[in-house]
């Protein structure tokens, strides 16, 4: 064992593609994925748009018996972790069972389902709610049926910290290898787009409510307000650098290099947020100077004040429009536990191909101290990236990932449409 | 005679719908006798089939006499037995 924890696979199921190929040819596009909330009637509600996980049939990708015990999420994370397991090439057999484990991110278990079961419950009587509700909304049922689905039986567990949820579970993995596990399925997918999920949402009071798809979601810019739910989000395969190694494996996508994470201060207090000291544990944990980042994936809040704090905190660690910096979230609406592990997915592949996506539809507002990335990706060479998430109720964490050393990295795959500028 | 009867045709119906199809097993195939263990169904799979059973039916029963089927043989005779009491009641 190395202490070092690599990402040797990938696996998105999110709004802007399903497979981590057509994410990131959608994402470089600059193609935001908002649009008017189809998977119920959002007449009546205050906020109308959402980032949908579009053309995902669940029976093409899963056997039968999987489908009257799981939640949209479930789905999707099952579908996110096939793929990410295929990517690093892990069959059954390569490892013990024992030394793999899944840790993910939820912050809100199996709406959707739950709501269809309540439903049952309240309109029909008890006897007519699912034997499967007993477990297909846990916040826990990811993990668990990812692990059942492959048989994978070491360390495991569940974060839950609203959208920084995703990062924490990436961070948890690292911890579960460096204590003896050899891989661990990581990352998060949530998926609450239903009537109840929507009730839920519109508590937090930062939806937007703007009916454009294109003037809905605008963090850092003038006229920010609140920010667009989306659904999915990403799995990924980290393991030990070693012990990857020892399975055959010669390229990986990048290695998960530091990690911070802090609580914010009592609300009402003149205490500065946590997220300018989660940067700093995050990149004192992967011994990097500030200037070694060549790229930042925001929170984007997409309110003026957590815009402006954000802002501050990027500035005030790696100095003040030093670093461009992304928000290709602005594409898939914000996900919940999926955000984090998708923008690292979008970090690892911005290091493969030395491009970094834009953020969508914003103008940005020049008295942040930032240097948004806006309309066209930006062609730069990327050796480190760091990767923001923020949650409802204080929560801050901040990942750093690093490139693969010389001669580790996965082939390049520049979009083709990329590729040839015309 | 009981009016109603059920049968595995019925079974194998209330299976799909309430617990999916086994990729393992042709469900059409003599499963009578097969376990539903082999079968792929586990006892929270036989649960979901059996309160569809008691819906649709308008019987009660016991969560044990379900899970203690080990066979679709056995499950249509806990299923009939509860039937015939219907009947007889």
């Amino acid at each position: 064992m190395t202490g070092t924890v690599v990402v040797t696979g990938v696996g998105v199921t999110s709004p802007t593609g399903l497979g981590a190929a057509d994410h990131w040819t959608a994402t470089c596009q600059g193609r935001a994925a908002i649009d008017r909330v189809t998977r119920f009637d959002p007449e009546r509600y205050p906020a109308r748009l959402a980032g949908e996980v579009r053309g995902f049939v669940a029976e093409e990708h899963l056997p039968s018996r999987l489908i009257p015990q799981t939640d949209r999420m479930t789905r999707l994370a099952l579908v996110a972790a096939d793929w990410a397991l295929a990517d690093a090439g892990v069959s059954r057999g390569d490892l013990n069972e024992f030394d793999i484990g899944v840790v993910t991110a939820s912050s809100s278990g199996g709406f959707e389902f739950g709501e269809g079961e309540l439903r049952n419950l309240w309109s029909k009587g008890g006897q007519y709610v699912s034997a499967y509700q007993s477990y297909a909304w846990f916040y826990a049922v990811n993990t668990g049926q990812i692990s059942i689905r492959h048989g994978l039986r070491g360390p495991s567990g569940v974060l839950v910290s609203d959208q920084a949820g995703g990062l924490d579970a990436i961070a948890q993995a690292r911890r579960k290898i460096r204590k003896g596990a050899k891989l661990i399925v990581s990352g998060g997918v949530d998926a609450s787009l239903c009537s109840w999920g929507w009730a839920a949402l519109l508590t937090s009071g930062r939806l937007s409510v703007a009916d454009d798809p294109d003037r809905a979601y605008l963090p850092f810019d003038a006229r920010a307000s609140g920010h667009v739910p989306g659904e999915g989000g990403a799995l990924l395969i980290l393991e030990d650098a070693a012990s990857a190694r020892e399975r055959g494996v010669s390229g990986w996508y990048g290695e998960i290099a530091g990690y911070g994470a802090t609580f914010d201060p009592r609300p009402g207090s003149d205490r500065e947020p946590g997220l300018r000291n989660a940067v700093r544990l995050a990149l004192r944990d992967a011994r990097a100077d500030p200037g070694e980042i060549d790229v930042v994936f925001a929170d984007a809040a997409a309110t003026p004040e957590l815009d402006r704090a954000e802002a501050e905190a990027i500035a005030a660690v790696l100095g003040p429009r030093a670093v461009p910096v992304t928000a290709p979230k602005t594409m898939t609406g914000r996900l919940n536990s999926g955000a984090g592990p998708l923008d690292l997915v979008t970090a690892l592949l911005a290091i493969r191909d030395g491009l970094v996506p834009p953020t969508a539809n914003v103008a940005p507002d020049p008295g942040y101290p930032i240097d948004l990335v806006v309309g066209a990706p930006r062609r730069r060479a990327v050796r480190a990236a760091l990767v923001l998430a923020r949650g409802q109720g204080g929560f801050n964490s901040a990942v750093v990932v690093r490139a693969p050393e010389p001669g580790h990295a996965r082939p390049p795959a520049v979009p083709a449409e990329l590729a040839d500028p015309p | 005679m009981n009016q109603t009867e059920f049968k595995i045709d019925d079974l194998r119906r209330v299976l799909r719908e309430a617990a999916g199809t086994p990729e393992e097993v042709d469900l059409e195939d003599d499963i009578l006798d097969m376990e539903f263990e082999v079968l792929g169904y586990d006892s929270l799979a036989l649960q979901e089939t059996g309160s569809r059973v008691e819906r649709v039916y308008g019987i009660e029963l016991e969560d044990g006499a379900i899970v203690d089927a080990r066979t679709p043989r056995e499950f249509l005779s806990t299923v009939n037995m509860r039937l015939a009491d219907l009947d007889a009641g």
